[in-house]
């Protein structure tokens, strides 16, 4: 029988970093895929609905051609192209995955992996073959996959997840969305750009729920002017479907609606997948759909760490890496740093880009700061002016006293990339006042973080 | 301008360097690219080089002598004879940080903490009672922690910027306190701990001095007096700022005072009627205050403050104001005075107590006042004598107001009448200057309707 110092099951952001942290200090690894490296993140999520969604922003930039200066006649859309290049996207980073574990001496091992004690795992690949290894540790990076409603069934034609709704074969002419999260948002902007008539579904009182309530607005009033339907506080209570669509009904404020679609996308959230690992018979806990752990990602059995999305929200990609990295650490007893989780960015790739990082401004009074606000528009930068891309603006919540930064929040162009600098001053405590006396570029975007910092003073130069 | 020359970092593993001998005199021209002094590093002999044109003024390092990397050497001015006592203050107080940072044991204490000007009122910085020294520099981005705090093996400590914000505003030695963050510096958790820390020892050592109500009076039996015993209570680093703050402006302020009696029966009136405007609540201190700002406006030399070879008069009167804390007490400051009404002096008073009390004054709340009012008139004092508040020139104890039989076309008849005592630093104020102001406060007072002007 094999055995490693390590094994991890999965291969996405979670795993394969892992699987790679641990290379590094010297352990011999495996990793378990039973699909495509890179797990739901390269291939069925963060990466080919980013390429969907840069040519969506194309389509309105071409749209608008004419305001610009360039006379192009009449668009048309080739969608099987479209999809191809997001395919093509996912592949060759997948490609990427696998040649990182090669060149970090990772052994990849094919198939579905499950627990036989603590220390053994099965390994069963596609073709029915079966054999076990020895492991001295194991990361469970296993992932989620898309919840759905209770007596709603994805069928994966009428009915989708986010993964359909990547490679749908023709561009639906309506499409209801149930979910106003960031894969909801996403898709209604994708297919909105291409001609989809969108109708988005929130069972909250406001779409993207856990969001600032100014972006929230922000972000609504976007979405009207691109006439994308949206009913909040609404509650699904039945999706039918047939051959030609599919009908959803919600009740809102006591009375029913319908909705008719040639697809329902299921955009609720996710379930973590661990109910084919064996996780709870050698001792794992499993709680809410998740795996717990402690602070360092261990699970009860003490040899055994779940990371990313299997362990429970927030499900990002990149808290995943973090996890797996401080899981390795921690393993390996370099005591690291335990995560800051009020310090994590979280994007959203629609346009305006929506981007932020810690507490809303009502969390923070909800905790009870002594909050004061500093807020720029996108509107008064001069590069948004000069690329005439002037929608949104930067937010920052901080603490009065001391000028912690509590919270940011940015919607606009780019908000995903800038983000990253509001991310790194809150995580080393930086103040609001060190964000305000740092000098930025000119013109660039990230000038509208200096001057929201400013703001907060009561000192912002050119608004 | 001047220029402080530093000892320049030679090689990776230098920490200090030897000045072999200095190639430039003092007073000699120097042109970029000058051999300024020879200097021995751990690894070889080497020159330092001038990167501007200027004069060689002063060499802070005998020849032969060592000094840690960073440490000034010499410093050198753009003219011939340009004043160099800023440069040279600057210097020096570098050079004390440096001898911290590398000899924490054997640094004399008081003298490391680098108190900036205008300075703040010593009661007012530390809200909280600590231990330890405290940094008394509000760390902005652009003003790094004075006496750069250090660990005992001498290495500096790390810590976020917010960090330091709160150690200072809690009046937290870094020193004392274990960082958890990245390569063991300090982040915000760290400070929250070491205050819960703080505070819990306090509680338990200190629980005879902790509870602010005095104990009510109890009748002893003869048989129950205990004998003697004793409490000892480490001094919190509140006490330890009012100690040396006001031992030193006891000591080295020449201190003369001044009483007013002041007829206060106009003042009574006018608080009593503008009080019965619809939300209107001005208090007496509040009325001193604006009749202080009144007098000081005719009398400018007293709202200055002492920097031993300069006095610095202000332009705005900002008065600090004594509020009592359980456990000390703190200055917070009405800034502009002059220039605001009473109702808005009252309110920014209501708003700066409340805000003491809760322990939420900011640096800015409570430093750099230019003129104190200290009243115990609440608690019946007749006349009392304030210790001024340094570097300021005067400090004005207000005491109770009290009826009394005042003697009026030969008759005693009953009066309403309050000392006011001004504590001067002769240094800045001479008798005959202060008794004006105080006959100008007494005017203002007995004729409540100046208030308005």
């Amino acid at each position: 029988m094999d055995s490693y110092d390590l094994t991890v099951l999965g291969s996405g952001p979670g795993g394969y970093v892992a699987a790679i942290r641990a290379a590094q200090l010297g352990k011999k690894v495996a990793i378990v895929e039973r699909d495509a490296l890179g797990g739901v993140c390269l291939n069925w999520g963060c990466i080919p609905t980013k390429s969907l969604l840069r040519l969506a922003e194309n389509r309105h930039f071409l749209d608008a051609a004419a305001d610009w200066g360039f006379d192009i006649g009449s668009l048309s859309v080739n969608w099987s192209r479209v999809i191809e290049h997001s395919r093509g996207a996912a592949n060759k980073l997948s490609g990427g995955v696998t040649h990182l574990m090669k060149k970090n001496g990772i052994e990849v091992l094919r198939g579905h992996g499950s627990f036989v004690t603590p220390t053994r795992l099965a390994i069963a690949d596609a073709n029915g073959n079966r054999k076990e290894i020895a492991s001295e540790n194991t990361i469970i990076a296993t992932g989620a996959r898309p919840a759905t409603l209770p007596g709603v069934e994805i069928d994966g034609r009428r009915v989708i997840s986010s993964k359909e709704a990547m490679i749908l074969e023709e561009l639906p002419k309506s499409m209801t969305i149930i979910g106003a999260g960031a894969i909801g948002l996403e898709f209604a902007y994708f297919y909105n750009a291409f001609g989809t008539e969108v109708t988005i579904v929130e069972y909250l009182d406001k779409i993207l729920p856990t969001g600032d309530d100014d972006i929230c607005k922000a972000l609504t009033r976007e979405f009207k002017k691109l006439k994308i339907q949206t009913h909040t506080s609404s509650r699904v209570t039945e999706v039918t479907a047939d051959a030609t669509g599919t009908r959803t009904t919600f009740e809102k404020a006591g009375s029913a609606t319908t909705i008719d679609a040639d697809v329902t996308l299921m955009a609720i959230g996710v379930r973590g997948n661990w109910e084919d690992l064996g996780v709870e018979e050698i001792g794992v806990e499993v709680a809410r759909g998740f795996i717990q752990t402690d602070n360092h990602c261990r699970t009860a059995v003490a040899n055994v760490y779940a990371i990313g999305d299997v362990r429970g929200p927030p499900a990002l990609a990149h808290v995943a890496s973090g996890e797996g990295v401080h899981a390795i650490e921690h393993i390996a007893g370099l005591k690291p740093q335990t995560i800051d989780y009020s310090s994590i960015p979280a994007c959203i790739y629609c346009h305006p880009q929506v981007a932020s990082v810690g507490m809303t401004e009502a969390e923070a009074r909800g905790d009870g700061y002594d909050v004061q606000v500093g807020r720029f528009p996108f509107m008064a930068n001069g590069k948004s002016v000069a690329v005439g891309d002037t929608a949104g603006f930067v937010k920052i919540v901080g603490d009065a006293r001391f000028g912690e930064i509590l919270g940011a929040h940015i919607i606009g162009a780019e908000a995903t990339e800038l983000i990253g600098e509001l991310a790194l001053a809150k995580a080393a405590e930086l103040t609001v006042q060190d964000v305000h006396h740092t000098i930025h570029a000119h013109p660039t975007l990230s000038e509208s973080i200096m001057e929201a910092a400013a703001d907060w003073h009561g000192d912002a130069i050119q608004i | 301008m001047a220029t402080i020359i530093e000892m320049p970092k030679l090689s990776d593993t230098m920490t200090e360097g030897k000045i072999l001998s200095w190639l430039k005199n003092e007073g000699e021209a120097v042109e970029p690219g000058d051999a300024l002094a020879e200097i021995e590093s751990d690894k070889s002999n080497m020159e330092l080089e001038a990167y501007d044109p200027g004069y060689v003024r002063k060499h802070l390092v005998e020849p032969g002598s060592s000094c840690p990397v960073g440490a000034p050497i010499a410093i050198v001015t753009e003219s011939p004879d340009e004043d160099i006592a800023v440069a040279l203050a600057e210097a020096q107080s570098q050079t004390v940080n440096e001898a911290v940072e590398t000899k924490p044991e054997s640094a004399p204490a008081p003298e490391t903490v680098a108190v900036p000007e205008p300075t703040p009122p010593a009661t007012a910085t530390s809200p909280t009672p600590t231990a330890g020294a405290v940094p008394l520099v509000p760390p902005t981005a652009s003003a790094p922690a004075p006496g750069a705090p250090t660990r005992e093996n001498g290495g500096r400590v790390l810590a976020s910027p917010l960090a330091l914000r709160m150690a200072s505003e809690y009046g937290l030695n870094l020193r004392d306190v274990v960082g958890t963050g990245p390569d063991g510096r300090v982040v915000k958790r760290d400070i929250e701990k070491a205050l819960t820390d703080v505070r819990s020892r306090e509680s338990a050592t200190s629980t005879a001095v902790a509870s602010t109500a005095p104990p009510p009076f109890q009748p002893i039996a003869l048989e129950q007096l205990p004998t003697q015993s004793v409490e000892e209570v480490a001094v919190s680093s509140m006490r330890r700022v009012i100690a040396e703050r006001l031992t030193e402006s006891k000591n080295t302020a020449p201190h003369f005072y001044l009483t007013m009696e002041i007829d206060m029966k106009h003042a009574v009136r006018a608080r009593k009627y503008l009080n019965s405007m619809d939300g209107i609540k001005v208090s007496f201190n509040d009325i001193v205050v604006k009749a202080s700002s009144l007098a000081l406006t005719r009398h400018p030399g007293l709202n200055a403050s002492w920097h031993g070879d300069a006095i610095r008069y202000y332009k705005s009167i900002d008065i600090g104001i004594a509020v009592a804390l359980p456990d000390g007490l703190v200055t917070p400051i009405v800034r502009a005075c002059h220039l605001k009404g009473l109702g808005r002096i009252s309110q920014e008073i209501k708003d700066l107590a409340a805000k003491a009390k809760d322990k939420k004054l900011v640096p800015s709340d409570y430093q750099g006042s230019t003129f104190t009012i200290s009243n115990l008139g609440m608690f019946g004092v007749n006349n009392f004598t304030a210790i001024i508040n340094p570097p300021e020139a005067c400090i004005l104890s207000v005491s109770a107001i009290r009826e009394v039989p005042v003697v009026q076309n030969g008759e005693v008849v009953p009066g309403l009448r309050m000392h006011c005592t001004l504590s001067c630093d002769h240094r800045i104020v001479d008798g005959a200057q202060a008794a004006h102001f105080m006959k100008d406060l007494k005017a203002v007072l007995e004729n409540p309707v100046s208030l308005a002007l």
